[in-house]
């Protein structure tokens, strides 16, 4: 079984977080760099797996820029066999469908049985990528799964929509995305981190990859931020004043922000 | 030597989320109600922390003293009472795997390594302290066993440990007549006096380890007979290394927070941070830290290398660190003024903790006996 697990590096939640007011795009100078913690959960799916079937090759990948080297060098310490780095000028600002053709030809290039994602990330973030390559992949997709159970040959899990859960399951190959409901995920240690950098890394240029950007990216259209808005102060919170009511008043308020 | 590597970034950054995960958010209850972790200290085991720089074919990480260096300080911004007790484990598996036999090696490391077991360090007495090689506990031959007898004081884990390495006189008076022997928990003999009511270091348990005709088998001596006094000192100097580590970690965390309520705090219409006479006060601090953490990696790399002035550059590296950590810290609670009393910033904590980093591993006075003597004997 061989499993990829798609990584992103985004700016630590821990911290504050801006957008550049001339290109809309987020600030990844202007904090620490980690990897999506949604994702590193998909990593822990993948290696939870490998430690019960030995055998299994977990593979990170991911697109980015030169920094993202260092979230995948942790994949590896934490104990993925190898990693995969799309890097390209071209790609700087892809949006989601830019950033998936280029994921997908990089799958193609690297072969898999099942593709892992976390189900959006917590920075600029559509949560559609996982879907968008499989669509170019041509092969189902189940995303936004709170329970995952990988056998040889199938994957099942269960999502949740707003009418109730969804127990759903798919032949392999297939492409899920996992949500926050999946298991913290393990520490690197000393050892997985000082073998980290004999462990095969690789760097693909969309050319590597036999991606032509003129070719592969003409008609995809670009999405490109016209206008970022700063969030508004916090404002003052609506208070409930217990006449008898208020749980039900609480409910109400729950169920309209769909919090319940 | 001043940029870390890549590895070390990776593993100082492994520390960083274990100690704020695992260890900073319970560290004020841990010292309040005098726990012990020893769960979470089978997760450090996990991540590594407990064959820090053993070999790896016994469940060691193979690390550097360089290595270690930065990760105990960084265990300490955690809690440094931890940190400190993670130091004594890895002298305790350093030993074994140093000094051990294939046979010990195999026997007592890996679980040792992983964090299964704890180990203990006993060397101290209630009438031996600065002056160890004074020690008085017995060590007689009998067959193919040793029999033990006499009382260790101020053991850190004892009671909690399964490990107990020993050292005994088993030939006449003076460092010549001194042999470590790993003594196993639950061996017929063995027991341990209540945890000591301490200023500080109160997640970690401190006891007298008493030995009443306990009897090993002489398997369990480490290297040869004698040469135990030589083993412990040789522990001592990694040990101390450390223990200057984790002072400055503790007074790093506390540095950060001075300097963070500073910039927060307003008194005579300005914040604190703007009084230049506290502003040098955090100069003060960071200065001396930054030199205890420049004299710690030199004298890392002195056992790395096995340098010819290592004992000396390791008491020299202990005793600053630890002073300079001490000063520091109690710095960082005068300017969190009331605040920094109550428990419930930590400042206190660290205060308390660090003041018996003077104290133990060799006493500072007995590191500037070291550093004066050598420079003398140099000089001559």
């Amino acid at each position: 079984m061989k499993i990829v697990v798609l990584v992103k590096q985004v700016p630590d939640t821990y911290g504050e977080r801006t957008l550049d007011p001339a290109t809309g795009w987020i600030d990844r100078a202007g904090s620490d760099a980690v990897i999506d913690e949604i994702d590193e959960r998909a990593l822990e799916v993948a290696l939870s797996y490998k430690d019960s079937h030995k055998g299994t090759e977990v593979v990170v990948l991911s697109m980015g820029s030169k920094a993202v080297t260092v979230g995948l060098r942790k994949g590896l310490a934490m104990g993925a066999d190898s990693a995969v780095h799309v890097l390209d000028a071209a790609l700087e600002g892809a949006d989601v469908g830019w950033t998936a053709a280029a994921i997908a030809a990089a799958l193609t290039s690297t072969g898999f049985d099942l593709v892992i994602a976390g189900n959006e990330s917590t920075d600029g973030g559509g949560g559609v990528v996982p879907a968008m390559v499989a669509e170019r992949l041509g092969l189902a997709h189940m995303t936004f799964l709170e329970s995952v159970d990988i056998s040889a040959d199938q994957v099942a899990g269960e999502r949740t929509t707003g009418q109730g859960t969804l127990r759903v399951h798919a032949s392999l190959p297939a492409v899920i995305s996992i949500t926050e409901n999946l298991p913290e995920a393990r520490f690197p240690n000393f050892r997985g981190i000082m073998s980290a950098k004999k462990k095969p890394f690789r760097v693909a240029s969309l050319g590597d990859l036999g991606i032509d950007p003129a070719v592969a990216f003409a008609g995809v259209g670009r999405s490109v931020v016209l206008q970022a808005t700063k969030r508004p102060a916090r404002t003052a919170g609506t208070k409930i004043v217990d006449e008898g009511n208020a749980g039900v008043k609480l409910a109400d308020f729950l169920v309209a922000g769909h919090l319940i | 030597m001043y940029d870390l590597t890549e590895d070390q970034e990776a593993l100082v950054g492994a520390v960083r989320d274990f100690a704020s995960s695992a260890l900073a958010p319970h560290a004020i209850e841990w010292d309040q109600t005098k726990h012990f972790p020893v769960d979470v200290l089978r997760e450090a085991g996990e991540l590594g922390l407990g064959g820090i720089y053993a070999q790896e074919d016994v469940g060691g990480a193979g690390l550097t003293r360089s290595d270690a260096v930065l990760i105990f300080e960084e265990i300490a911004k955690g809690d440094t009472t931890i940190a400190a007790y993670i130091s004594i484990h890895n002298m305790v598996v350093w030993m074994i795997d140093t000094y051990g036999n294939e046979e010990q090696r195999q026997q007592w490391v890996p679980a040792l390594a992983s964090m299964e077991q704890l180990g203990s360090y006993c060397l101290t007495e209630p009438e031996a302290g600065s002056d160890a090689s004074a020690l008085t506990t017995s060590a007689v031959r009998d067959g193919d066993e040793y029999v033990i007898n006499g009382v260790k004081q101020f053991i850190s884990g004892a009671g909690s440990s399964s490990v107990y390495i020993v050292m005994t006189r088993t030939g006449g008076p003076g460092p010549k007549g001194i042999s470590a022997i790993v003594v196993p928990d639950g061996t017929p003999g063995l027991s341990f006096g209540p945890n000591e009511k301490k200023m500080g270091w109160n997640a970690q348990p401190t006891r007298q380890v008493v030995f009443d005709n306990v009897r090993v088998p002489v398997a369990n001596l480490l290297g040869e007979e004698g040469t135990g006094f030589h083993i412990a000192m040789k522990g001592l100097n990694g040990g101390r290394v450390n223990m200057g580590a984790c002072s400055l970690g503790g007074a790093q965390w506390a540095l950060d927070q001075a300097v963070r309520y500073l910039k927060e705090r307003k008194a005579f219409g300005k914040l604190l941070v703007e009084q230049q006479s506290l502003l040098f006060t955090l100069a003060d601090m960071e200065t001396e830290l930054q030199a205890a953490r420049g004299l710690l990696r030199r004298a890392a790399w002195a056992l790395d290398t096995n340098a010819p002035d290592v004992v000396s550059l390791c008491a020299m590296a202990k005793r600053f660190a630890t002073d300079v950590s001490f000063t520091a810290a109690n710095a960082a609670l005068q300017l969190h003024g009331g605040y920094g009393y109550l428990a419930d910033y930590g400042i206190e904590k660290v205060v308390r903790d660090l003041r018996v980093h003077q104290i133990l591993e060799g006493s500072n006075e007995i590191m500037r006996l070291i550093v004066g003597r050598a420079l003398v004997d140099d000089a001559a």
